[in-house]
């Protein structure tokens, strides 16, 4: 290993690769010339979007389950209760929630703490994380959370073995282009998009649940 | 291969390494049983997408529309993702970036980083870099943890490990990991890895990850994976470096809405991969608090530069060509003699590594044009090829190495032919005559040629090659009457 690299040779660097870009193409493009032609790309494909209709919703729970996950739908006034009979089918008693989670869906006789810059090691000393979600795509089996109240940073969905998510029906796209639309207006967010539990097919091309993130996974589907 | 890396400079050339592979019969029933599985569930979920050519069309313009403004794009990304509070470096080359990311290290005060899977860090040899300067890195992908402690290389773009079945993984585990006791189904295996891993994800501060796209519009990077690993490299650690090619850039987040769905159904066979991170510089009290991204050149200008070469750079790494490529499937990638191979890595490779490191793989191919069909932003592979081809027999002319180079003479001799009606006639006549010893009858009075001398036995070494009609389709034409009788 030579000397350190300096400022100097990034900038160096820089000019250099947007020199050989330059002489690549002949030429220097400019960002009204890009935008212009961005906006001529042919896009003949599907953005359906049917938020919350009872079909996009019957095909979230399919590709939910698809994947291994349990699905639960419930009610405005009856979350507080099917949180409370998922956490007892799994066994769940010590749970994380994010600030910003609403009160009301923290059913009694369940220890909820709140997240407040916990080290990952505490993370990893509970049940599971409980958290709601920004918008899921119905055609991919996918929800999508983003760092904002009620959904929290992104190692809060992480750490913990399992995660119980709940999701508004209004919030459910058919496809991806349709959730991307809604995207879009947060994107700088930190944003992750989880389809199914953890898993690998690294093996013999054998799909296995669970490697390292949340190895169980619950969606709570709010009709 | 043991021990060695994959880099085309010092890696023997296909032909020999391919002889190597097919004796190799575990290795190959494990690559045909990986790639079935994978074409077959690619199959499925690209079956269901009634827009998948519309998408296809999309994706295809979207690369080469982000090829014909990349210093825009680039210096757009630049300008964002500074803003957001990452710290975007420039390198020229692969030492120029493996001297960043090992200063970059150092200053964040740790000898040992997490490592998702990340092609680029393959094509440059990063470990080995930071081996040298003392840093330990860890891969977390579970192919690549296989791979790192078999002292093994990486034979797929998607899934480096897939020439190992479960009981030589088992074997590594047992062997490495201290677990006489392990057991070999898939799911001991990854609990197995996930109990190795969780430490060091608790525990190692700095991070080292690739890209899977860069986000003009917003500064913003997105990493897709499976297993939660690139999540805990992307999160947990203070410090976090990633390296992408200059080609990974997409101008705006809108973009993703189609290479979304067409990276995960072409590489893994799935509607969507488990786990997609995007993030955007640095986010007070969410992930690392310092955030650098080194935007490497590496040969990608010189591509950009050929026209014809150009649309290599529209790649998405899917590894989907790999898995159709009747050569991929006989030989493995390790044959390939690069981190780049299949189809793909014979069209990248010669171009990233100069052509005279990788003279023969632009003709480990049959041409039979499955890659470009199941690529997801319709790379036509095999038009790439035969213009590489044409390139090596330029180069190998130019010098006065040509002037005895076979096959240069043959293609030059050819032309001479093909180009004078008289000399046509007269080579057929020749032809004709050169081959009478040559040809056994079989039973229906039918001749064949079932072996040539010198060079051109390569031909008959594994086919015949029926013996030169009598008449020719020339003589035919004149003999028949001016009525087409």
């Amino acid at each position: 290993m030579g000397s350190e690299i300096t400022a100097a040779d990034s900038a160096s660097a820089r000019s250099e690769i947007l020199r050989r870009i330059r002489a690549a193409k002949d030429g220097v493009s400019d960002a009204d010339a890009a935008a212009a032609a961005w906006s001529n790309v042919a896009r003949d494909y599907r953005r359906e979007n049917e938020p919350g209709s009872e079909a996009v919703l019957e095909m979230l729970e399919d590709r939910l389950r698809d994947y291994d996950a349990h699905v639960a739908r419930a009610s405005r006034g009856e979350i507080a209760s099917t949180v409370a009979r998922m956490l007892a089918v799994r066994g769940k008693r010590r749970m994380l929630v994010p600030p910003g989670i609403a009160p009301e869906w923290l059913p009694a006789g369940v220890e909820f703490v709140v997240d407040e810059g916990m080290t990952a090691t505490e993370l990893d000393g509970f049940d599971g994380v409980m958290t709601g979600s920004t918008v899921a795509i119905a055609e991919t089996g996918t929800v999508v959370l983003q760092n904002v109240p009620g959904q929290g940073r992104r190692a809060l969905s992480l750490v913990p073995d399992y995660h119980l998510c709940l999701v508004n029906a209004g919030d459910v796209v058919k496809t991806v282009p349709a959730a991307m639309d809604r995207l879009e207006p947060t994107a700088e967010l930190p944003t992750t998009f989880f389809s199914g539990p953890s898993a690998t097919a690294d093996i013999e091309m054998t799909r296995i649940k669970g490697v390292h993130g949340p190895r169980h996974l619950d969606i709570i589907l709010i009709a | 291969m043991k021990g060695m890396v994959l880099d085309p400079k010092t890696s023997p050339v296909f032909p020999m390494a391919a002889k190597t592979a097919l004796e190799d019969t575990q290795m190959r029933k494990n690559v045909r049983h990986a790639t079935d599985v994978i074409q077959a569930k690619r199959a499925r979920v690209v079956g269901e997408m009634p827009d998948w050519q519309q998408l296809r069309e999309a994706g295809k313009q979207i690369r080469q529309h982000t090829m014909e403004h990349l210093d825009v794009y680039l210096e757009q990304f630049e300008a964002n993702c500074t803003r957001a509070g990452g710290v975007v470096h420039w390198a020229r080359d692969a030492e120029e970036a493996r001297k960043i990311v090992t200063g970059l290290v150092k200053a964040s005060g740790s000898d040992e980083v997490i490592k998702i899977k990340s092609m680029t860090t393959e094509e440059i040899h990063l470990n080995q870099a930071l081996e040298k300067a003392g840093i330990h890195a860890y891969e977390t992908d579970l192919a690549e943890l296989i791979i790192q402690l078999g002292q093994d290389q990486p034979s797929h773009i998607v899934v480096p490990a897939l020439h190992k079945n479960r009981q030589q993984i088992r074997e590594i585990f047992q062997r490495t990991m201290n677990l006489p006791d392990l057991g070999e189904s898939p799911q001991d295996l990854a609990d197995a890895a996930r109990m190795f891993l969780r430490e060091k994800f608790l525990r190692v501060k700095t991070g080292v990850s690739g890209a899977n796209f860069l986000i003009a519009e917003t500064g913003g990077v997105c990493i897709v994976e499976s297993e939660g690993n690139g999540r805990m490299c992307l999160t947990l650690p203070e410090t976090l470096i990633t390296i992408a090619g200059i080609d990974k850039v997409v101008p705006r987040f809108q973009d993703l809405e189609v290479l979304l769905q067409l990276l995960p159904r072409s590489a893994t066979g799935e509607r969507m991969n488990p786990y997609n991170s995007i993030w955007t510089g640095v986010q007070p009290g969410d992930g690392p608090r310092t955030f650098h991204l080194v935007l490497m050149d590496n040969a990608r200008t010189k591509i950009l530069a050929d026209e014809e070469g150009r649309q290599t750079l529209n790649c998405i790494r899917c590894g989907a060509c790999q898995n159709v490529c009747p050569v991929y499937r006989q030989t493995g990638g390790q044959a390939y003699g690069s981190v780049y191979a299949g189809p793909i890595g014979a069209i990248l490779t010669p171009q990233l590594q100069e052509m005279h490191h990788a003279q023969s793989l632009p003709y480990a191919s049959s041409l039979c044009g499955a890659c470009y069909e199941v690529c997801p932003v319709k790379i036509n592979i095999p038009e790439v090829l035969i213009h590489l081809r044409s390139k090596v027999v330029e180069q190998n002319t130019a010098g006065i190495k040509g002037l005895f180079d076979f096959e240069a003479g043959a293609m030059s001799a050819m032309a001479m032919i093909f180009k004078s009606e008289r000399r046509f006639r007269a080579a057929q006549r020749m032809g004709r005559m050169a081959e009478t010893p040559l040809v056994r009858k079989d039973g229906r009075g039918e001749g064949w040629i079932s072996w040539l001398p010198g060079m051109l036995g390569g031909w008959t070494q594994v086919r015949d090659l029926q013996e030169m009609p009598k008449e020719t389709f020339r003589d035919w034409w004149e003999k028949r009457g001016k009525d087409g009788k």
